[in-house]
């Protein structure tokens, strides 16, 4: 069944009361120039041409899905299937966004680009798409993350990007994303800011829902070719949550295809030390939305936990928000040592090395599965791929290299 | 009349323009902050802004961000702010107070009990940084309704149509910010802020306030002489940064009463018409 009544955001940016513009009046008119230029290119057939030609030839697009059928044998039930957006050039789904914002800041003639990075993966998207396009690169980064990514931290700078370590606040992704607006308000006539998730003040919880919605466009047509029919259910991890719109958005409209999506219980969401903002936040306003947000009862905004840096972040996209509160998709949560048995079992049971965002996905995958009758799907997004998480989970192994 | 509006109106009969100091609630330490505020008072203040401190301040500069994460490392809350002013209160009925923050704390104290415990402490206006015109319609008439003014910021880059979504919305001033920025930044562009006060205080009606940017003496006095009220921040904020302890009062008066013995001086002559 296609239900195609879903039409989101509306012009000013809301996903029912979630969303919106939640910024100074000095950044305003950068957003309305945003706003314009992104429209302009929508309807731009050659700048379309142009981004999925660059999906195909440089990121290596249409990323394949594969069946996991040790691991689903094994676990006995539902199959699982993997989107393989760990193969994808760089090694994770955010190059996706940054080529199509990075070809939007060419044709608005900024000759600079900014980011904020968490885990790393966004960052080096956005330092590659930089060098691949000859423009300047600055990306801010949390000091406690640089600590936790260095091979990521070397990669960025290995490709000509300046990496500015935060020291404020948690020294995580939330205070670089502040970092890196304060560049953006300061320099913002030659700069354009590469947001990384689907956060922000609009249009970029909109502009980076759609870059990445090839993700699950490639799915629709992918998984009948596979199957002859579409998932029963599709599985993301939920940090700020783009892997997870990528995928779930072109599935809104197939109402049979149940969304869900993994956010990450760190010690356990009853330990406070978490980064569940849909499970256990409230709605607030931060970083230019309203949305779910893990804060205090005067409306501080808490310090996360997660053992992967990429979902450390109090706060999700405003269309997740909405995505929860009329029940299309749902939310539940995957605790560290759980994300960590399915990183292990995927890389011993299917050679396959998960970064640890997406081994949320993964591990609930794999407690759902058996449940499940053997001729359900489940399609998991794997977003990204583990490289960079040796170090971490060598760590925790107690494993020195 | 609201004491803001009072404020304004007893300065033009003088021929004098405001100066408007601005200091983070609970920075150095919650103790400090009322002997802080008589001392704004005593070295000239007209209206105080007073920051309430947040989490993740995106608009502001290392200095302001620096004052908030002092004031949280103690605790400070909302509530906590407007039992400062409502002791201040106590002792000075007259200098208007304005809150400036961030929209999450007060979405989190509630809109509508907000309002009425600002009204209550003796707040005279609010300005929530993160909350455009397009956002915030309830906001503002809920403080409107309990005699606060919602404050609005206007930018160099502010279009025409702003200036009527800020006109009518907006009650008490403008704040102009001066530049494109984050608060702390160096330059001030003095020419465009003199093009820009006459076209703003015309299509909205209200006393137009300058801020960002303003450092010393020499910048107070050439805004002043454009605009009717001068706001200094960051460069307050690095006097009490930099004061041993105890000596932060002391220190503020006397930088404050140069700036305002400096506009002074200088205004009188060039009183408005």
């Amino acid at each position: 069944m296609q239900d195609m009544s879903y039409k989101l955001p509306d012009a000013n940016g809301h996903f029912g009361p979630y969303g919106g513009i939640f910024v100074a009046e000095t950044l305003m008119p950068a957003l309305a120039q945003l706003r314009e230029a992104y429209a302009e290119a929508q309807a731009d057939p050659a700048f379309l041409a142009e981004f999925t030609s660059e999906l195909k030839h440089y990121v290596g697009r249409p990323s394949p899905i594969y069946h996991a059928k040790r691991w689903s044998s094994l676990l006995g039930g539902a199959q699982i299937y993997l989107k393989r957006e760990d193969l994808n050039h760089t090694g994770a789904h955010k190059i996706n966004n940054c080529i199509g914002q990075a070809l939007l800041a060419r044709r608005m003639g900024k000759k600079r680009v900014i980011a904020e990075t968490g885990a790393g993966q966004h960052g080096v998207a956005t330092a590659t798409i930089a060098a691949r396009y000859g423009m300047e690169c600055v990306v801010y980064m949390g000091s406690e993350d640089i600590r936790r990514q260095a091979a990521n931290v070397y990669r960025m700078k290995l490709l000509g990007a300046k990496v500015v370590p935060v020291e404020s606040g948690s020294k995580t992704l939330k205070d670089a994303l502040n970092e890196a607006m304060r560049d953006w308000v300061t320099n913002v006539a030659d700069t354009y800011y590469i947001i990384g998730t689907v956060a922000g003040p609009h249009p970029y919880p909109m502009m980076v829902r759609d870059f990445q919605s090839v993700i699950g466009e490639e799915c629709i047509e992918q998984m009948p070719e596979m199957i002859h029919r579409q998932p029963d259910a599709v599985i993301a991890c939920v940090g700020g949550g783009s892997n997870a719109i990528g995928i779930f958005y072109p599935y809104i409209q197939f109402s049979e295809v149940k969304l869900i999506g993994v956010e990450a219980a760190g010690l356990g969401v009853e330990t406070g030390k978490h980064s569940a903002s849909l499970t256990a936040g409230s709605p607030g306003v931060l970083h230019g939305n309203r949305t779910y947000l893990l804060q205090d009862e005067n409306g501080q905004i808490i310090e996360t936990h997660s053992i992967s840096a990429g979902l450390d972040y109090p706060g999700v996209g405003p269309e997740h928000a909405w995505l929860k509160d009329i029940g299309r998709a749902e939310y539940v949560t995957i605790t560290d040592d759980e994300a960590l048995k399915a990183f292990h079992d995927l890389c011993h049971l299917e050679g396959i090395i998960p970064a640890l965002e997406s081994s949320h996905a993964l591990a609930y995958a794999a407690k759902l599965a058996p449940t499940l009758p053997v001729g359900q799907v489940l399609l998991v997004n794997l977003s990204g791929r583990g490289d960079k998480d040796m170090h971490t989970v060598a760590e925790k192994s107690g494993i020195v290299f | 009349m609201s004491r803001i509006k009072a404020t304004f109106a007893s300065l033009e009969l003088a021929g004098r323009r405001a100066l408007i100091p601005f200091i983070t609630a609970g920075d150095p330490n919650p103790d400090q902050t009322l002997p802080l505020m008589r001392a704004l008072v005593a070295g000239g203040a007209d209206i105080i802004e007073l920051g309430v401190p947040f989490s993740d301040p995106m608009a502001d500069g290392p200095t302001i961000q620096r004052a908030s994460e002092r004031a949280l490392l103690h605790g400070v809350s909302l509530r906590n702010v407007l039992a400062m002013v409502a002791a201040f209160r106590q002792e000075n009925a007259k200098t208007p107070v304005v809150l400036m923050g961030y929209a999450n704390p007060v979405e989190a104290y509630g809109l509508d009990g907000f309002a009425r415990d600002a009204e209550t402490a003796g707040v005279d206006g609010v300005l929530i940084v993160d909350y455009p015109p397009e956002e915030c319609a309830e906001y503002a008439h809920t403080l409107k309704d309990a005699g606060l003014d919602p404050i609005f910021l206007l930018a160099p880059t502010s279009s025409a149509r702003r200036f009527e979504q800020v006109a009518s919305l907006g009650s008490g001033y403008i704040y102009y910010v001066s530049l494109t920025g984050v608060t702390g930044a160096g330059h001030l562009d003095l020419e465009d802020v003199a093009s820009r006060i006459p076209q703003i205080r015309a299509k909205v009606g209200m006393p137009v306030g300058v801020g960002f940017g303003i450092r010393d003496a020499a910048s107070a006095v050439r805004i002043a002489s454009v605009a009717d009220a001068v706001v200094i921040g960051s460069r307050i904020i690095e006097e009490i940064e930099s004061s041993p302890e105890g000596e932060a009062p002391a220190r503020v008066q006397t930088f404050l009463s140069s700036i305002r013995a400096a506009m002074d001086a200088t205004t009188v002559v060039n009183a408005p018409q």
